[in-house]
């Protein structure tokens, strides 16, 4: 330990603390644009600045590491007047359109103007050429980034896909894809990691909401909606609100409000996966030779674009079950138009999606098995979805609870956990040990893949069929790093759930922004809070699930099943 | 009135003389990988400010050519505004009154011909292809990568033995570096733009010279793999290292009776102690590498036996043989070559030059380490001829200060035509042809010279040496299906594999021509990871060191600490070293001046460290 003392107080904070850390730990703000704990303390946009007695200059607060008897003070004239010329000179390149920028309200740069009391500039505006390019669900803005190169760590140290760097030199430095590349043209998974780590509205997801709008408008068009599991746990965080508003019934009641003619549960296609994905695992692993091994989930596009580009010889182990988003168009534009009598090229179905790659994945070309059209017509994210209600003066605390629409809304508590970590895993578990053995096992029987490291790995019995070995693993740094595993033979699974975002679509890149905070881990207890209150905790006790075999696919892995739940993976 | 006055500088100006030392220090540690044409542009506007502002082209027509660069940069240039600027940069060329406009376009010409690339890339994409792909100037200027703040970091708390350790991650031989390394490392130390560039070289010296012995980590577990290393230099025996580290079974032929290749055989031991060379390399085999020497590859073993009998080889020859200047009368008795001459010292017969006249031919660093090798052997009188300038030498300047220093004679500018001898053929005289310097060669960007409009002159000598550069002893490979370049140079790629002959890797000076230790050291360091990789493994080298955290720093400008050296009437009597290292007090303020590039600016974003390899 050693003692500092920082504007005046004196704190005994531990060896290797940074001027910036030991200042949180005594509730003391420094502002700071760039920093972010372990991935980005490199000390750019110089907002941290404090006065060290013994030095001449101004020191860093975020990489500067505190030493015995260090005197800091972060409240001088010096420091003030630091914080505002640099302020000054990082707006002065900045695109400051606050009013119609999407990040206006949650946005870093705004926020700390705003505290600093900035209202005039000195500077000339000089900004970047800035072409917006919208052929990816990934958009950058040049003109609004202010090189604090957190992307660029973001996708280097969490996802390790290299998609941004830093490019050109001098005053020109900026950043942008690298290898002077295309987004499109990069192998680029759209995780939309960078995009919730950005500090302003430099990234950002595109925003389809105008063709959800429009759809509305059009009174030839059924409207059919579906929410993902992880949406309903994150959805109200913008308005404030904790878990007790933040419901999935008052998400329904909102979409209800929108002119939606039907509100729908991807948890029912996640119920609907296990089913597929479950009865898939055990075909493999009761015929073990006849496979390459492991199975990996399939539920994750940007895992499964990982994979493809990364490691493209093992896109036969993917499982060929698509993923709940797609599964719920290919129903909903096949079993559910017929039984509704509704002419599917009539129907319009969006998705309401944690994620930002759901939007790459729903526009893969084979993703029409249903009647040739997009099975799902456009993704939005949680935060699109948001700014549609926002859009439409909604008051979140004064809506009403209401029931997702029959038949495709009923769901179990193995579904909803398909939006942590870990959830895919347990609830296929579940109903895998039932259909090898007939009966259920304790729902909590494999609650050991929920938690624990980012890649875990565990060992279940099922009698009858052998001992399972599963691993759990997000972000994609951590499933490179099991890939080699496996690739080395370091590693040897029978099954492997994937999540390309760290804790799994609960922190997915579509998700609501937070500055500083990494909410995987909170909202993915939410959801097995819910599970665990659930009634119904097997996805093969769904009974719209079972009627759904009943009156149309007959049995998982049927010619039908095949046709429309279930695709190739072509790399 | 008084009708004249004494010119004397106002504050102005001597403020801009210092902006000048400023400025020029800055480019000599400018980082590389920066935009050629942003730097085209901020050099024009410099040639702006320059223009005595009486001439058209000059005045106004560096202003639009400036202007265009800036358009190419940032605006939306005209598809033909390469033209544009090509055609005015001529006429600029053609019709400046003075050097001023003349020099400045052309420099804008010598940039559109250089790099045409990133201007094309700018006006078509606007992107650049500038990069900054390494941002610690002295470790991105190392051939061989050592990691240069972090020992230095190591030094400044006194812990020289990890500083060894974390030096060998990269470089087996930091004894012999530390003595001889020409410290490429040094050009573009950060610290210019303060005062001076660090002294790295004296700082490793203080490391290795304090750490004592420092153990060897584990090599890896065995991997059955047999590799040989064909010649016992620099190069050769990094590569041994680092492979024996990995777990492989190495065996090392070296054609002399003893290890250490040109660092024994090519430099005297007043710059590199035998026994600290010998210090290396017994730490080097104490990995237990097994050592073949007196056995030439070729005559005592063939090529193909050992190709039969190893996973894979590594050619590490260097290039040991002597060229020779053509001048009639080169056979007589009494001339020897340098590589000669140097290695009998290294395998310890001495000649005898005592009351001898000696005259050496050449102008590089050898002919600088034979004249003093020749004082030290008892010459009366050493010569050291030269037929461009002093300053054209290829020769380091402190080994030529050094040199004379030591009595020697150095004659510049006198190009040798003949050797006179004597009725038994014994050397008698060189007869040498005074030069003027004349035209800058367009290829070489240096100055020709030509014979002087007066007659020969007669330099005496019993002992005339020729250092006019070193060959490669290839021939034996040829017929082993190697493919030998002109220059006798072995063809390997970048990742010093032979392209026609897998599992076969090349480096050094065999492939690349008479270079520096350094350098083999780093085609050894890149060979060992190849054949690594060749052999199926992928083993990483860590040092296992912490380097200490940075402190900041106030860049108070502080003088640069330089080495002492024996003085010149003793130490030319002997073979003892010349250089004598830091004190305690110096080398902690040397080491305080580093800047600590590897966390400060670019360093604590991306690639200040690289921890293995």
């Amino acid at each position: 330990m050693v003692t500092i003392e920082l504007d005046g107080r004196k704190l005994r904070v531990p060896e290797g603390t940074t001027i910036l850390e030991a200042a949180q730990s005594a509730n003391i703000p420094i502002p700071h644009l760039c920093y972010l704990k372990d991935i980005n303390e490199i000390a750019a946009c110089r907002m941290c600045m404090v006065e060290v007695e013994g030095t001449e200059r101004l020191q860093p607060a975020c990489n500067t590491w505190v030493t015995e008897g260090m005197v800091i003070r972060s409240n001088t004239p010096k420091v003030r007047q630091a914080r505002r010329t640099n302020l000054r000179l990082i707006l002065s390149q900045h695109n400051s359109n606050c009013t119609v920028c999407i990040r206006s309200g949650n946005c870093e740069l705004q926020k700390l103007s705003h505290d600093l009391n900035i209202h005039y500039q000195p500077y000339p505006i000089q900004l970047e050429r800035s072409p917006i390019r919208l052929d990816t669900p990934v958009v950058r803005e040049a003109s609004k980034c202010i090189k604090c190169m957190r992307c660029v760590q973001v996708c280097d140290k969490i996802q390790e896909m290299h998609v941004w760097d830093q490019i050109g030199t001098g005053s020109r430095a900026t950043v942008s894809v690298s290898h002077s590349r295309y987004l499109k043209d990069t192998d680029c998974t759209f995780c939309g990691q960078c995009v919730t780590h950005c500090p302003t509205g430099a990234l950002t997801v595109r925003d389809d909401t105008g063709r959800v709008l429009e759809a509305l408008a059009d009174p030839e068009i059924t409207t059919v909606v579906q929410v993902a599991p992880a949406v309903r746990v994150a959805w109200a965080e913008s308005w404030g609100l904790g878990a007790k508003y933040a419901t999935a019934g008052r998400i329904v009641s909102a979409l209800k409000h929108m002119g939606f003619d039907y509100v729908f549960d991807t948890n029912f296609t996640a119920d609907l996966t296990i089913m597929e994905e479950g009865s898939e695992f055990v075909q493999r692993f009761t015929h073990r030779g006849k496979y390459r091994w492991p199975m990996f989930t399939s539920c994750c596009p940007g895992w499964v674009s990982f994979l493809k580009s990364q490691y493209p010889s093992y896109a036969d182990c993917l499982s060929t079950a698509k993923s709940p988003q797609q599964m719920f168009g290919a129903v909903a534009k096949s079993y559910f138009a017929e039984k509704m009598g509704i002419d599917p090229h009539k129907m319009f179905v969006v998705s309401i999606m944690p994620c930002s790659a759901k939007k790459a994945e729903s526009e893969r070309p084979e993703m029409n098995d249903a009647c040739g059209d997009p099975d799902v017509d456009v993704v939005l994210t949680t935060r699109e979805m948001d700014r549609l209600f926002r859009s439409d003066c909604l008051v979140p605390q004064e809506l009403e609870e209401t029931p997702f629409d029959s038949p495709l809304g009923s769901s179990t508590g193995a579904a909803v956990i398909f939006g942590a970590s870990g959830g895919v895993m347990d609830a296929a578990l579940r109903s895998a040990y039932y259909l090898v053995t007939g009966e259920n096992p304790d729902p909590d029987a494999f609650a050991e893949v929920r938690q624990g490291q980012p890649w875990r790995e565990a060992k279940f019995d099922i009698p009858g069929a052998g001992t399972v070995r599963v691993a759990v693993v997000s972000g994609l740094a951590n499933t490179r790093r099991l890939m080699e595993a496996i690739d080395s033979g370091d590693a040897d699974y029978d099954f492997v759930e994937v999540m390309a975002c760290p804790g799994g679509c609960a922190g997915g890149g579509g998700q609501p922004i937070r500055e500083g905070r990494e909410m995987a881990a909170y909202r993915g207890n939410l959801l097995w809070k819910i599970d665990a209150k659930a009634p119904v905790r097997f996805s093969h006790e769904n009974p719209e699930i079972l009627s759904l075999y009943r009156e149309y696919f007959r049995t998982p892995l049927s010619e039908r099943s095949h046709h429309l739940l279930h695709t190739e993976h072509k790399v | 009135m008084s009708r004249l006055q004494v010119k004397t500088p106002s504050q102005a100006d001597a403020a801009v003389e210092q902006l000048y030392r400023n400025m020029e220090q800055r480019i000599a540690a400018s980082p590389p990988g920066l935009c050629p044409v942003d730097l085209a542009l901020n050099f024009l506007n410099l040639c702006r400010a320059q223009t005595c502002g009486k001439c058209v082209p000059c005045r106004i027509g560096l202003t639009q050519l400036a202007n265009m660069l800036q358009e190419v940069l940032e605006g939306e240039p005209d598809p033909h505004i390469l033209h544009h600027i090509e055609v005015t940069a001529e006429v600029i060329v053609n019709t400046a009154d003075c050097a001023i406009g003349i020099d400045a376009a052309n420099m804008v010409l010598v940039g559109l011909k250089g790099f045409r690339e990133d201007y094309e890339e700018h006006i078509l994409h606007h992107r650049c292809l500038g990069y900054l792909r390494h941002p610690v100037p002295c470790v991105a200027l190392c051939p061989a990568g050592v990691d240069i703040p972090g020992y230095i970091a190591l030094v400044k708390e006194g812990r020289s033995a990890d500083a060894v350790r974390l030096i060998r991650k990269d470089n087996p031989f930091p004894t012999a570096c530390a003595y001889i390394c020409e410290h490429p490392c040094e050009a573009r130390c950060r610290r210019n733009m303060v005062d001076d560039a660090l002294n790295i070289r004296a700082l490793k010296r203080y490391a290795v010279d304090r750490a004592g012995e420092v153990p060897q980590p584990d090599c890896a577990s065995a991997t059955g793999k047999k590799v040989a290393v064909i010649g016992g230099g620099p190069g050769g025996l990094s590569a041994a290292y680092y492979l024996a580290l990995m777990g492989h079974k190495v065996t090392v032929y070296e054609k002399r009776q003893r290890l250490g290749g040109m660092m024994r055989y090519g430099i005297p031991s007043y710059r590199l102690p035998r026994e600290k060379l010998d210090q290396d390399i017994q730490s080097i085999l104490s990995l237990g590498i097994e050592v073949h020497t007196g056995v030439s590859v070729g005559q005592d073993v063939s090529f193909e036996e050992l190709k039969r009998e190893y996973d894979s080889l590594y050619l590490s020859i260097g290039a040991q043989t002597d060229k020779k200047t053509g001048i009639p009368g080169e056979d007589s008795a009494g001339v020897i070559s340098a590589v000669e001459l140097l290695r009998h010292i290294g395998d310890d017969e001495m000649p005898d030059f005592t009351g001898l006249e000696v005259a050496v031919i050449g102008g590089g660093n050898v002919a600088m380490d034979v004249t003093r090798s020749a004082i030290r052997l008892g010459a009366r009188k050493v010569s050291c001829v030269y037929r461009r300038r002093l300053e054209d030498m290829t020769a380091q300047m402190e080994e030529v200060e050094g040199a004379m220093a030591e009595g020697a004679e150095i004659l510049a500018l006198h190009a040798p035509t003949r050797i006179e001898s004597g009725e038994n053929g014994e050397v008698k005289a060189l007869w040498v042809q005074p030069q003027v310097i004349g035209e800058v060669d367009q290829g070489s960007g240096r100055p020709k010279p030509y014979a002087a409009d007066v007659g020969e002159r007669r330099i005496p000598a019993d002992v005339i040496i020729v250092a006019v550069g070193q060959g490669i002893e290839s021939a034996g490979l040829e017929q082993s299906g190697i493919h030998i370049q002109r220059g006798g140079r072995l063809m390997a790629n970048p990742t010093t594999q032979l392209s026609e002959m897998e599992g076969v890797f090349a480096g050094g000076d065999c492939v690349t021509g008479p270079a520096t230790v350094i350098r083999a050291i780093a085609a050894g360091k890149v060979a060992a990871a190849n054949i690594d990789e060749y052999l199926g493994f992928h083993h990483e080298i860590t040092a296992q060191v912490k380097v200490p955290a940075p402190r900041f720093n106030d860049l108070r400008p502080t003088g640069r600490v330089s080495n002492a050296e024996r003085d010149a009437d003793e130490r030319k009597r002997d073979f003892l070293c010349i250089e004598c290292g830091l004190t305690e007090e110096e080398a902690r303020q040397e080491s305080g001046r580093c800047l600590r590039c590897d966390h400060f600016g670019y360093g604590n974003f991306k690639g200040g460290r690289e921890e293995k390899w």
